[in-house]
């Protein structure tokens, strides 16, 4: 290797990167999205979604979600680092292969066209809990919840069939069964 | 009804409470509410620095030389923007520090007012935590949990912005509780498990080394005391990074220099060939790894470390203990001398051959120099200033650059909080205002800046705040005319190219001394040198002295960039080419 003209090391091989959902609960306090999204930009970790509302309202509790991809190393820096917020209360890290967590995410599609093309997008979208939401003569929004990649494969289905606007969420999680997460 | 009081007065209760006595700051616009309280409060005395960034140095140095969280207060806008230099320093090290903006009303807040900045959007990435307060009933519970966060776990910098409109509305004043810790933040997570293994690695290591940063000093001086009472009874050799210097006694013998880029070359090799490595509170920076794929290969790897994003960040170790230094390592001693002492003296027969090792490298004198009668050699003035101050209890702050790395190999601290030196952020003119807030904390203690002229020039107007509070700091500026640092690795790397490095039109230190109204010497000759150092720790004032030294001195030994820990580039003093080479390790 030629000399590098530097004070600093030369960077190592990188090792595989997962895909990770990381849940994140939080006081719902002033500035609190900035510090989490702040620690990701500044530290250069990944975000591929994020979603976040407040839970409960008493407690002023929020939940945070953002999928990320990294090396197992990465994915620990960016939750013992999260820990270390002062608003956090606690962070959970879901594989996206994970079997006992299920993950979703909705997606809201507008399809403009005459009344057989309309017709066949909702039927097409039958087996992602489609609601219609709002019907004209030409139009119709439809509202879906299905998988990261199921999402992607509609939108690219309906393309054809007069999809003309898509607005979607960041993932959601929950683990299955009667087991919380502490 | 209990009595009222305004949010500036609110301010001071709670300093009180926190048994503040000095607060480092500027007033301006948007804390005047605040200054005017000031003079209702007797126990707590403000220094009055000349920029915000020399206020959160100074009350780094108090900080760091104390062990008691340091308080700067500074307006809003420019004052706010000023400090974040000191705040990223003090992040950077783990320094506890209390930083109260003041900021435009609340009304004002989002529609650019005079002096107005997001102070918390621009802290937030170098602070532990802020907080904006808007409502006068949260300004004493924050404030009193931003003297928590600062001070508990890994110490840092946290920032309270409070807009002038709250420092004038009044409320009730409720007193600190003891909280149970912050969302459950434990510190101290480590079992009686881990204790034992770590035990036995160290019963079956032959060539073990210990490696000490920053996390000693900040756990207390009572942890530098168990340190040297395990290092003692197990026999390892120890060596420490630059902020964990002083935590043990330099000139002892069981001490093989400081690690890392500017290291020996007995601790590095050491920490190469090791196969068990113990980090005591240190955080495996790149300054002290070199390159990763190659660091200490054969070793089982320890880290005790408060900060559990610490382990595993860089370099993957086997074994990891969360917890504060002094009771984890209390709980080692514990343990130990409950095993009997069968462990240390079977042990201290098997590491007999790495010691011997060890000695070996030690004949290098990888610190040596080819000293001269006609000029200064920076390090020999270094030296010089260590034999005739180690007989008094003396403090030493640095700027960064060459005279800072000088200083950590040729000045053996003896005692934790004597060395105050911006080892993360790389801060030149961190030493000027740290030496002034070291002189608050210590006023009868020497203090001394080791500086470089070009650093010391960033700060330089921190003087006239040592001669108004009469503080008897030393700035003892290698003075080599050029940024030495960068000049050095222009040589090494660039070609011998020295774009900009060289300052031209220095000022004359003594005159500047005497515009300041202290007190100036100057040094160009090997012979007077003594004399003059003597003169300088004699005289009751600040000093600068202008210690002229050979401007074309490079500071070794080194590891270039991209090398392990054994391929180091020694002094000229070095017969192999300067270039000690898998293959001529072996010969050593």
């Amino acid at each position: 290797m030629a000399n590098p003209k530097s004070a600093y090391s030369t960077p190592t091989k990188k090792g595989k990167l997962d895909t990770h959902i990381i849940v994140i609960w939080v006081d719902n306090e002033a500035g609190v999205l900035a510090r989490v999204v702040g620690l990701f930009s500044g530290r250069g970790y990944n975000i591929e979604s994020l979603a976040v509302a407040e839970i409960d309202a008493t407690k002023n509790i929020s939940r945070i979600t953002i999928v990320t991809t990294g090396t197992p190393q990465v994915i620990d820096q960016i939750k013992l680092q999260l820990k270390k917020l002062v608003p956090v209360h606690k962070v959970a890290d879901f594989k996206r292969e994970d079997k006992k967590v299920i993950f979703k995410e909705m997606a809201l599609l507008k399809v403009v066209g005459k009344k057989k093309k309309i017709e066949k997008c909702i039927k097409a979208c039958k087996s992602y809990n489609p609601v219609i939401l709002d019907k004209t003569k030409q139009s119709v929004v439809i509202q879906i919840t299905a998988l990261r990649r199921e999402i992607d494969k509609m939108s690219k289905k309906l393309k054809p069939l007069g999809l003309t606007s898509t607005s979607r969420t960041g993932a959601i999680a929950m683990t299955r069964g009667a087991d919380i997460f502490k | 009804m209990s009595k009222l009081y305004s949010g500036a007065e609110i301010v001071f209760k709670c300093l009180e409470d926190q048994d503040v006595q000095f607060i480092f700051g500027y007033p301006g616009g948007a804390v005047l509410p605040i200054y005017d309280e000031l003079k209702n409060h007797s126990s707590i005395k403000h220094i009055l620095v000349r920029h915000e960034q020399g206020a959160g140095h100074a009350a780094e140095g108090y900080a760091r030389s104390s062990g008691k969280p340091g308080v700067v207060l500074v307006t809003s806008g420019p004052g706010a923007t000023n400090v974040v230099t000191a705040l990223t320093d003090a992040y950077m090290d783990s320094v506890p520090l209390v930083c109260i903006s003041g900021q435009v009303p609340t009304h004002l807040i989002g529609t650019d007012a005079f002096q107005e900045c997001d102070t918390t959007g621009i802290t937030r990435p170098c602070t532990k935590h802020n907080w904006l307060v808007k409502d006068i009933k949260d300004l004493s519970k924050i404030i009193h949990k931003a003297f928590e966060v600062a001070t508990t776990g890994r110490p840092g910098p946290v920032l309270i912005d409070i807009p002038k409109d709250i420092q004038f509305a009044k409320t009730n004043y409720s007193k600190p509780k003891k909280e149970k810790k912050v969302n459950g933040k434990s510190h101290n997570r480590f079992t009686e498990n881990e204790i034992n293994e770590l035990i036995s690695l160290m019963s079956k290591a032959k060539k073990p080394v210990i490696y000490t940063g920053g996390g000693v000093i900040n756990s207390g001086p009572k942890a530098s005391e168990s340190l040297r009472e395990f290092v003692r009874s197990i026999g390892f050799p120890i060596t420490s990074t630059l902020q964990g210097l002083g935590a043990f006694p330099g000139d002892d013998n069981q001490f093989i220099g400081m690690l890392g880029m500017h290291g020996t070359y007995e601790a590095n090799n050491a920490m190469h060939d090791c196969d068990l490595l113990i980090n005591i509170g240190a955080r495996f920076d790149d300054r002290i790894t070199g390159k990763i794929d190659e660091f200490s290969p054969k070793s089982k790897k320890v880290h005790i470390d408060i900060d559990p994003s610490s382990i595993n960040k860089i370099i993957k170790v086997d074994l990891s203990i969360v917890g504060d230094v002094d009771e984890v390592l209390k709980a080692i001693l514990k343990k130990i001398k409950k095993k009997q002492n069968g462990l240390k003296d079977s042990n201290k027969e098997k590491i007999s051959k790495w010691w011997e090792q060890i000695q070996k490298w030690r004949t290098k004198n990888s610190l040596g120099f080819v000293n001269s009668d006609k000029t200064i050699k920076p390090q020999h003035a270094v030296q010089r200033l260590y034999e005739l101050t180690k007989n008094q209890d003396t403090f030493i702050t640095t700027e960064v650059g060459q005279h800072q790395m000088w200083a950590a190999q040729h000045y053996k601290f003896n005692k934790p909080n004597r060395w105050m030196t911006s080892g993360g952020l790389g801060t030149m003119g961190y030493g000027l205002p740290a030496a002034v807030g070291v002189q608050i904390a210590h006023p009868d203690k020497l203090v001394i800046d080791i500086a470089g002229e070009a650093s010391v020039l960033m700060t330089m107007q921190e003087m006239s705040t040592a001669v108004q509070y009469n503080l008897p700091i030393k700035i003892f500026v290698l003075n080599n005319q050029y940024m030495g640092m960068v000049r050095q690795w222009q040589e090494l790397l660039h070609e011998k190219n020295y774009s900009e490095s060289y300052s031209e039109a220095l000022p004359d230190f003594v005159k500047l001394a005497e515009a300041y109204g202290c007190k100036g010497i100057k040094a160009d000759n090997p012979g007077d040198l003594d004399l003059k150092i003597k003169e300088m720790i004699d005289h009751s004032g600040p000093v600068i002295f202008d210690c002229q030294v050979d401007p074309n001195e490079n500071c070794f030994p080194m590891i270039p960039s991209g090398k392990p820990h054994n391929q180091m580039i020694l002094g000229p003093n070095d017969k192999e080419e300067n270039k000690i080479t898998g293959k001529g390790k072996s010969l050593v």
